[in-house]
């Protein structure tokens, strides 16, 4: 009987041996037979389960009938009273997941065994059938669910805990249930036990803070066994210490509990409670202190998994605490050569974070030998983290920006390489400085450059910032080699560059001329497009005069629109009689949406395109307003904001309203729905009193002749204003109709109607509402080009805040501009903060705004506010708004 | 939010000194398919293959998780848990199917051991982890729980009685603690 699975070939003992060496799927589905026989073989069923079990782990599926055939014929093995048997039929079945109709086969197998009076039978069998049934059976079995819960053999009552946290998600109204008896299980004294029961009483109890809250109390006082349950614990507590902080002030709740669990005698316990209390909303120093001091400890322990838990938390610790991590540098430094490559880079990282400024030269050598023997996703890293360390030591930046170049020398992928490019650009756009020997470097690469996208992006950059250095020619040589060496890609970027130098640098013309004219003979046809493009425009015929204003904006300016937007509108524009307009597209830039900010505090990659935003639905606002001939002749829309609730949700009819700015009109767009099936709405009109909107007088309106039950409609009303200015004024609405009653069943409709009126919420139209979001790609840039002339600069105090971050967005809101450069987000816990913000106003007036944030211990918020723009009065414009706001 | 709920496994791997699947469990959806698995798993094995993880447990990032992971002879044990996972949990998990593999196959732990006790194995890894959530983590009572089942069969164990696979099993603790 004792035969192996497959018979071992003696002559080729060498060869690897398995015993499942040439196994074949139809073989083994023959072998299944077996399960049939009426005197069972239950060690030989055990052997073709096993090698089913292997085929499925292997990758091998079943077809429908196939897993069907096994599964009838495995359910034969019930018969069977051997336990191993027993063991293999419970794993195959879970690995089957049979569908609905084939489980009822096994279900009284199951609950026989459910109650059987081997305990592991009944575990198995719960967490088996628990795996496959279905809400109705669950109504069955569910006593004895409960019983297993507060069953004396652990086993037993962790099965039946543990498949209750998986039930939770499909049958929540059922688990819930049991409470009580999980709640017994709590006081369990089998460590997974507990453990287990805890997990699933939390989540029976997730939504409801109180008891969330009264469960932690109640446990961080009594003794909880398992280092896994205290784990939990933590993690409910810091739960709990995170809601009650918004509420409470003082003494942090909890803080001694999380404390003492730094001094447990499991390691994962330790570890848990000192991340978490680095994780804690608005940490202090004082708070930190003894979970720094366990982490330091673990640092140099023998575990690499110890090592790499400590570095790690601490690595996130000092982006926002750096000081209370410099203790740990003397360890820290001594893993820069540990084995493990992870421990080594994130050891480095904090170092870098951390480090004073004479420090960095000696951590820049220990660096360098470091780089050689990492791989590439640890390289970029480490660059990430030089480029934040140059931003801060701005006077470190030649050793840094020569370890950068060393670094770019070297072998490398595409990602790597653009790191370092990207964060060499950033230096060179932040530290003036660093700029000449910063673009030599990028000179020297491209000339050994594998990548085209990068070639690219520097020779785009080289023409914006070579012209401006005090040495424009000895960039040419560099460029114009592209022009002989490459693809067709970078020969076009070069052509494009060696253009801009021309046209920015005069005496550079005649030269650049004679080398932009063999281009006209290349054999891509883009480049000598080009090539002429560039000739015609920017050099007459060869005369060396200075290049028009008007051609350099149309060559090199920057598109001031949306790369997203103007792609919609190509998309849209049919080819007609007309010709593409490009004002036509829509600047406003649309916020984007989460998901795309994921990543708070990270500043866009250098070279990364400006920001643009997905198609906008302003497109379908002019569209609809187009369509209407009262407003036809008003001229282009300047900005429509976002939809404001005039009613509060789920009243009878709900309005809300979307303010649409014109030159000199003001469009309100009520768009309104009614949520009454018996109702019908006719002649439906919008009230408007605009006795507090002195500049404001009605022009149009256009009603609603019906509104049926749970279709929007919508009603417009226009206003005059003075063209150009900003008017500011509050409206009152009433919703005035008539209501006719409808029978929802039928949907006959009555003849006779009620007239009938609804007041609405006021409506204000307010200075933001005149400001576009624009972005711009370059702050710095666009902030010097608008220059001083109209700057205004003011201190405004905010008085108390929640925290700096609500304040920004506050102040971003009320002035209704684009964060540039992600500086919307501020860093968790620090004291200040300045955004950036840029916008234009009605009249295509540029706005850019610098705010700067403080605030002090209790909380006061103070905001120095400087605007530049090509207006004085929207200078001035823009303060009003802070001001009142 | 992840990190309020249970702690939680992703994967639990044991690879062969070529990164072949010995036996495997994915407990989350993050590799729909059999070849995302697979591929995550080379990425693994690749990743991993030139440390040296064999007196103490190493721990790696891939792909936004964190593995734990520990090699003995031609076998390769590797944990999966998620980016903000505590990585000591992670760690006890992989050495409590380490050592219980161990006490299985009574320290012969190799590949041709391990494929020829597979239905142990595949035991083993069911009474560790439950659907991602860990059941057990004691390496004694893990092996006890599946010697147990195996008494009858007549499979490797099959000389032992449940009271000598228990021996064993204390025998192999004392020794650990004596280390």
């Amino acid at each position: 009987m004792a035969q192996p699975l497959v018979k071992k070939d003696d002559d080729r003992d060498d060869e690897e041996y398995s015993p499942f060496l040439g196994i074949e799927k139809g073989a083994v589905l023959q072998e299944a037979r077996v399960f049939n026989d009426p005197q069972l073989d239950p060690r030989r069923c055990s052997q073709v389960i096993t090698k089913l079990l292997y085929l499925l782990n292997q990758g091998e599926t079943f077809t429908k009938i196939e897993a069907t055939e096994v599964f009838f014929a495995v359910t034969k093995l019930f018969q069977s009273r051997d336990i191993g048997l027993r063991r293999m039929v419970y794993l195959m079945i879970k690995e089957l997941s049979p569908s609905a109709d084939e489980v009822i086969i096994v279900t009284s197998s199951l609950m026989k065994d459910m109650t059987s009076k081997t305990d592991m039978y009944r575990a198995n069998a719960i967490r088996v059938l628990c795996r496959i049934t279905d809400g109705t059976l669950l109504t069955q079995i569910e006593r004895y669910l409960k019983q297993a819960i507060v069953d004396k053999n652990p086993v037993v009552a962790s099965a039946a805990l543990v498949s209750g946290i998986h039930l939770l998600e499909t049958t929540p109204e059922i688990v819930k249930r049991w409470s009580n008896e999980v709640q017994e299980a709590v006081q369990s004294r089998a460590a997974l036990v507990q453990f287990h029961a805890l997990a699933l009483l939390h989540q029976i109890r997730q939504n409801d803070r109180l008891a969330v809250s009264k469960l932690v109390t109640s446990l961080t006082r009594g003794t909880v066994r398992s280092p896994l349950a205290q784990c939990l614990l933590i993690r409910y507590t810091t739960q709990v210490i995170r809601e009650a902080a918004t509420t409470q002030t003082g003494d942090r709740p909890f803080y001694d509990f999380l404390e003492s669990c730094l001094r447990h005698k499991a390691e994962m316990v330790i570890f848990e409670a000192a991340r978490a209390i680095t994780e804690l909303n608005g940490v202090t120093n004082r708070e930190l202190t003894p979970a720094i001091t366990v982490l330091q400890l673990f640092l140099s322990s023998s575990k690499p998994v110890l090592r790499f838990a400590a570095v790690r938390t601490l690595n996130k610790v000092a982006m926002t605490h750096p000081m209370a991590v410099t203790n740990c540098n003397i360890d820290m430094e001594s893993l820069i050569s540990d084995q493990n490559r992870s421990i080594a880079t994130l050891a480095i990282t904090t170092l870098l974070k951390t480090g004073n400024e004479s420090s960095v030269d000696r951590l820049m050598k220990q660096i360098t030998n470091f780089m050689s023997d990492i791989a590439d996703e640890f390289k970029i890293v480490v660059v990430e983290a030089i480029r934040s360390l140059c931003l801060k030591f701005p006077l470190k930046y030649r050793s840094l920006m020569n370890f950068l170049s060393n670094i770019l020398r070297e072998e490398g992928g595409f990602e790597y390489k653009k790191a370092i490019v990207d964060s060499i650009v950033i230096l060179i756009r932040d530290i003036p400085d660093a700029k000449e020997n910063g673009l030599l470097h990028l000179c020297e690469f491209i000339e050994d450059c594998e990548f085209t996208y990068l070639s690219t992006q520097i020779l785009h950059f080289l023409g914006t910032e070579g012209p401006k250095t005090s040495d424009p020619s000895k960039y040419i040589r560099y460029i114009y080699n592209r022009v002989h060496l490459e693809n067709a890609t970078v020969r076009a970027a070069a052509v494009s560059t060696l253009a801009k130098f021309g046209a920015m640098v005069d005496a550079l013309k005649p030269r650049v001329f004679v080398l932009l004219r063999r281009c006209l003979y290349d054999g891509d046809d883009e480049v000598r497009d080009r090539a002429t493009l560039y000739l015609n425009t920017v050099g007459s015929d060869g005369e060396v005069i200075e290049t028009d204003k008007v051609v350099k904006d149309f060559l090199f300016g920057s598109l001031d629109i949306p790369l997203a937007n103007i792609e919609t509108s190509l998309k849209n524009y049919e080819p007609a009689e007309q010709p593409f307009d490009i004002n036509s597209v829509p600047k406003e830039v649309k916020t984007q949406p989460l998901a795309e900010k994921k990543a708070p505090g990270k500043k866009p990659a250098g070279l990364g395109a400006p920001p643009s935003g997905p198609p906008s639905t302003v497109d379908a606002y002019e569209k609809l307003l187009s369509s209407i001939p009262e407003f036809s002749d008003f001229g282009k829309l300047f900005k429509s904001s976002a939809p404001v609730e005039l009613t509060e949700a789920e009243t009878e009819y709900a309005v809300n309203v979307v303010k649409h700015i014109f030159d000199r009109h003001v469009v309100f767009q009520y768009n309104c729905t009614n949520t009454i099936p018996e109702q019908l709405l006719e002649n439906v009109t919008v009230i408007v009193d605009a006795s507090e909107a002195e500049e404001f007088a009605e022009v149009a309106s256009k009603p609603l002749r019906s509104l049926p039950y749970d279709s929007p409609g919508q009603i417009f009303g226009a206003f005059e204003k003075p063209e150009g200015v900003p008017a500011v004024g509050k409206f009152s609405n009433m919703l005035r109709f008539i209501v006719k009653e409808v029978d929802p069943t039928t949907g006959d409709v009555e003849d006779d109607g009620v007239e009938d009126e609804y007041q609405l919420e006021d409506l204000e139209v307010v200075a933001a509402d005149y400001v576009m979001k624009v972005g711009v790609s370059n702050f710095r840039n666009a902030w010097e080009s608008i220059g001083p002339d109209f700057e205004r600069v003011d201190e405004y105090g905010l008085g108390p805040r929640e925290s700096l971050a609500e304040a920004v967005s506050a102040v971003i809101s009320l002035l209704g501009m684009q964060p540039c450069e992600g500086t919307e987000v501020v860093a968790n816990n620090s004291r200040s903060h300045t955004c950036l913000l840029s916008g234009v106003f009605i009249g295509n007036v540029k706005v850019l705004v610098r705010l700067q944030f403080g605030i002090d211990g209790p909380k006061e918020v103070a905001m120095k506010l400087a605007v530049r723009s090509e207006d004085d009065n929207v200078s001035d414009m823009i303060h009003e708004i802070v001001a009142s706001g | 939010m992840v990190k309020d709920t249970c702690p939680s496994i992703k994967n639990i791997l044991l690879l062969d000194s070529e990164g072949k699947r010995v036996a495997v469990k994915y407990y989350s959806n993050d590799w729909p398919t059999n070849s995302a698995k697979e591929a995550f798993e080379k990425a693994v094995f690749t990743k991993t293959q030139k440390t040296n993880a064999r007196t103490e447990a190493e721990i790696a990032m891939l792909e936004g998780n964190v593995i734990v992971y520990k090699f003995v002879q031609d076998l390769h044990f590797f944990v999966t848990g998620g980016e903000d996972e505590n990585e000591l949990i992670l760690a006890t998990v992989l050495q409590g199917f380490f050592d219980a593999v161990g006490l299985l196959l009574r320290g012969n732990v190799d590949k041709k051991e391990a494929l020829e006790n597979l239905d142990l194995i595949l035991l083993c890894l069911d009474e560790i982890v439950d659907g991602g959530i860990i059941l057990e983590t004691d390496a004694n009572v893990i092996a006890g729980k599946v010697a147990s089942h195996s008494v009858d069969v007549g499979a490797p164990l099959s000389e032992q009685t449940i009271s000598q696979a228990l021996a064993t099993a204390r025998e192999h603790l004392t020794r650990s603690l004596l280390k």
